[in-house]
């Protein structure tokens, strides 16, 4: 906590609902831009519903491609939220005040956006009903509840509705500020919102207490997710490449290596559009660097762990489809993209103060690990298929279409739309928090210094 | 007919001065509260420390959630017999992640419920309040009968209040 600097309740205020008290100049044309491709994305979904998934690069034996790559992506993104929020809170780490609230938001959007790949990649969204919900009694019909692709469902949804009410819990005593800066339909809009809200002793107890209650409840929820993804890859025996133990955990730390990188990118945007230098301060990104470079370790050590195990008993098709991953074109050249660009220049980046405390620098090297974190997803789902085995009969490669990389895009700029609208009626950082931070931060003498310390509170 | 009063105040001192001015002047504890912007520590201002159950409602969440996993789960299995493997028709096992996961959501929902409850939200009649509280002004509020907000307000004057508000 060294380059704090005290600042008081109505500068905080008046900064920190900036988004909303006074709109920046640059949103309006971004978010009509963004607006206008999430429109011609809509249309695009629209053309493949319509035509089907004939106008995708995918066919047998490849039938899942791009989109469920990009589904686990997001799901592995959505997983910054509790990571950040959850765990640090429980730790009671005073650096994660200005990033809670963005690293929840973050999870809500990208997991919103990941529900809508495998409907996409259903061909028929509306079928989906068919397997997911217990309704069809004139037939009998019921979902399968021994398949990971109803397990699948039932854990994102639990998340994707605990993430959104854990984030509402937090919002309220800024819903309670927001009611009492605005006038007219925003006052009425943030009265109802805010329930009432008055900031009493009751009120702040349950706001902690319940904070710290639904971060327990969601940390076992965050670690069952990804690894309900995983079996969704790791239960199928017939290919090689999905079949391991491992990938619950390995699909885990991948996630959280991923979506930590992407609250980086978030915070630096956040710092530069909304100029909060006094709030989003270089010793954010230097703590997070921090612990990306310990969960990336841990991630390649699982990704190696994973390759080990899968080459170690010298079983033929699974010797075959390593050699496909990764030495074979144009897998080879993915490979080692996905490599240097989610370990080596990230960490190496990290591993030196300068760059952790540079935030243009901590921007690039976040976007180079999601980068390579899309790519791992990717290499782990197609080059799995795409092996030659015996008694195929059809043989096709994958090439993803150029509808299937429009709609990739097109999640870019839906999450990133999603974020902005949301920007615009409620703060990204957490008024309270910072405010708290305030409060109980001191200076302390120690020899002929004073040290910037913040007191906390015994449980 | 009952009164509210409200003492603002700039500095968490004088609103502790506040809440000890009123208990000397015989108001009861839970008559009066203290409004702020941000969390202080418990008991910062004299304040009755409140209690809560929140701890319940996980617990009743998780059991109804729990339940209906098992209802759901196992009327499925049985309402379409499909037979894999030459396994069991209930299989505990496959069960288990969706009894986890709906045990899981529930308990967050309970949780949820528990919070707004407990905070005795939502508050439609809030009462007298400043919007100043969420700039960093202190409230001292209390809610007494007619005849004796005279004294409330002189009680919360004799703290230093800077300003005195009344509904």
């Amino acid at each position: 906590m060294q380059q704090r600097r005290t600042i008081d309740q109505i500068h905080t205020n008046r900064v920190l609902l900036n988004g909303q008290l006074d709109t920046p100049k640059w949103w309006a044309p971004t978010v009509i831009t963004l607006g206008i491709i999430v429109a011609i994305g809509f249309f695009m979904i629209g053309i493949m519903v319509n035509k089907g998934l004939g106008v995708t690069g995918l066919s047998r034996p490849v039938y899942w491609g791009l989109f469920i790559t990009t589904f686990v992506f997001w799901v592995g993104i959505s997983h910054a939220g509790i990571m950040i929020s959850a765990i640090l809170r429980l730790s009671q780490a005073e650096w994660r005040r200005p990033v809670t609230r963005a690293a929840e938001l973050l999870t809500v959007f990208s997991l919103l956006t990941a529900l809508m790949f495998p409907l996409m990649h259903a061909g028929r969204p509306w079928r989906i009903i068919y397997y997911i919900l217990p309704y069809d009694f004139a037939r009998g019909i019921m979902p399968n509840v021994r398949s990971p692709l109803i397990w699948d469902p039932v854990a994102i949804s639990t998340y994707l509705t605990g993430s959104t009410l854990f984030l509402y819990i937090a919002l309220l005593p800024d819903l309670g500020n927001l009611r009492d800066r605005t006038t007219g339909w925003q006052n009425a809009l943030y009265t109802i919102l805010s329930l009432g809200w008055r900031g009493n002793p009751r009120q702040w107890k349950l706001q902690t207490v319940g904070g710290i209650l639904l971060s327990a409840l969601m940390l076992p929820i965050f670690v069952s997710v990804h690894s309900i993804v995983s079996w969704d890859f790791a239960v199928t025996p017939a290919v090689e490449g999905w079949h391991s133990t491992i990938f619950a955990p390995y699909f885990v730390i991948g996630a959280v290596h991923s979506g930590v990188s992407a609250v980086v990118t978030m915070m630096a945007l956040m710092r530069w559009l909304w100029k909060w230098e006094d709030f989003i301060r270089p010793e954010h990104f230097d703590a997070l660097a921090r612990l990306l470079i310990v969960v990336a370790t841990g991630w390649l050590a699982f990704t190696f762990l994973e390759l080990i195990f899968a080459v170690y008993g010298l079983d033929a098709p699974e010797l075959a489809l390593r050699e496909l991953q990764i030495f074979q074109w144009p897998w080879n050249i993915l490979f080692i993209t996905f490599v240097i660009t989610g370990y080596i220049i990230p960490v190496g980046m990290w591993l030196q103060k300068s760059v952790r405390n540079n935030i243009a620098l901590m921007f690039w090297s976040s976007l180079f690990v999601n980068i390579g974190m899309w790519l791992e997803r990717f290499l782990i789902i197609v080059p799995g298929l795409a092996r030659r085995t015996p008694f195929v009969y059809t043989w096709e490669s994958y090439r993803p279409s150029g509808l299937e990389w429009f709609i990739l895009f097109w999640s870019l700029a839906w999450v990133t739309f999603l974020m902005l609208l949301f920007s615009r009626f409620f703060p990204l950082v957490p008024l309270f928090e910072q405010k708290e931070s305030e409060t109980f931060s001191d200076s302390i003498k120690i020899g002929r210094v004073k040290v910037p310390a913040i007191v906390r509170e015994a449980d | 007919m009952s009164k509210s009063v409200l003492g603002l105040y700039s500095d968490p001192n004088q609103a502790a001065d506040a809440m000890d001015a009123l208990k000397g002047a015989g108001f009861p504890l839970g008559t009066f509260d203290v409004l702020t912007g941000t969390p202080y520590p418990e008991g910062a201002f004299g304040e009755h420390v409140p209690q809560h159950r929140l701890f319940r409602f996980p617990a009743f969440g998780a059991i109804i959630g729990f339940t209906l996993a098992i209802f759901l789960t196992a009327a499925t299995q049985i309402a379409y017999p499909l037979v894999t493997g030459g396994k069991p028709i209930l299989s505990l096992f496959a069960m288990l992640v969706i009894l986890y996961e709906m045990s899981m959501l529930s308990a967050v929902i309970s949780t949820v419920v528990g919070i707004v409850i407990e905070s005795r939200l939502p508050n439609v009649n809030p009462g007298v309040y400043d919007n100043r509280i969420t700039e960093g002004l202190i409230g001292v509020v209390i809610t007494t009968d007619d005849d004796k907000s005279d004294t409330a307000i002189d009680a919360l004057n004799a703290a230093g209040a800077m300003e005195i508000k009344q509904a």
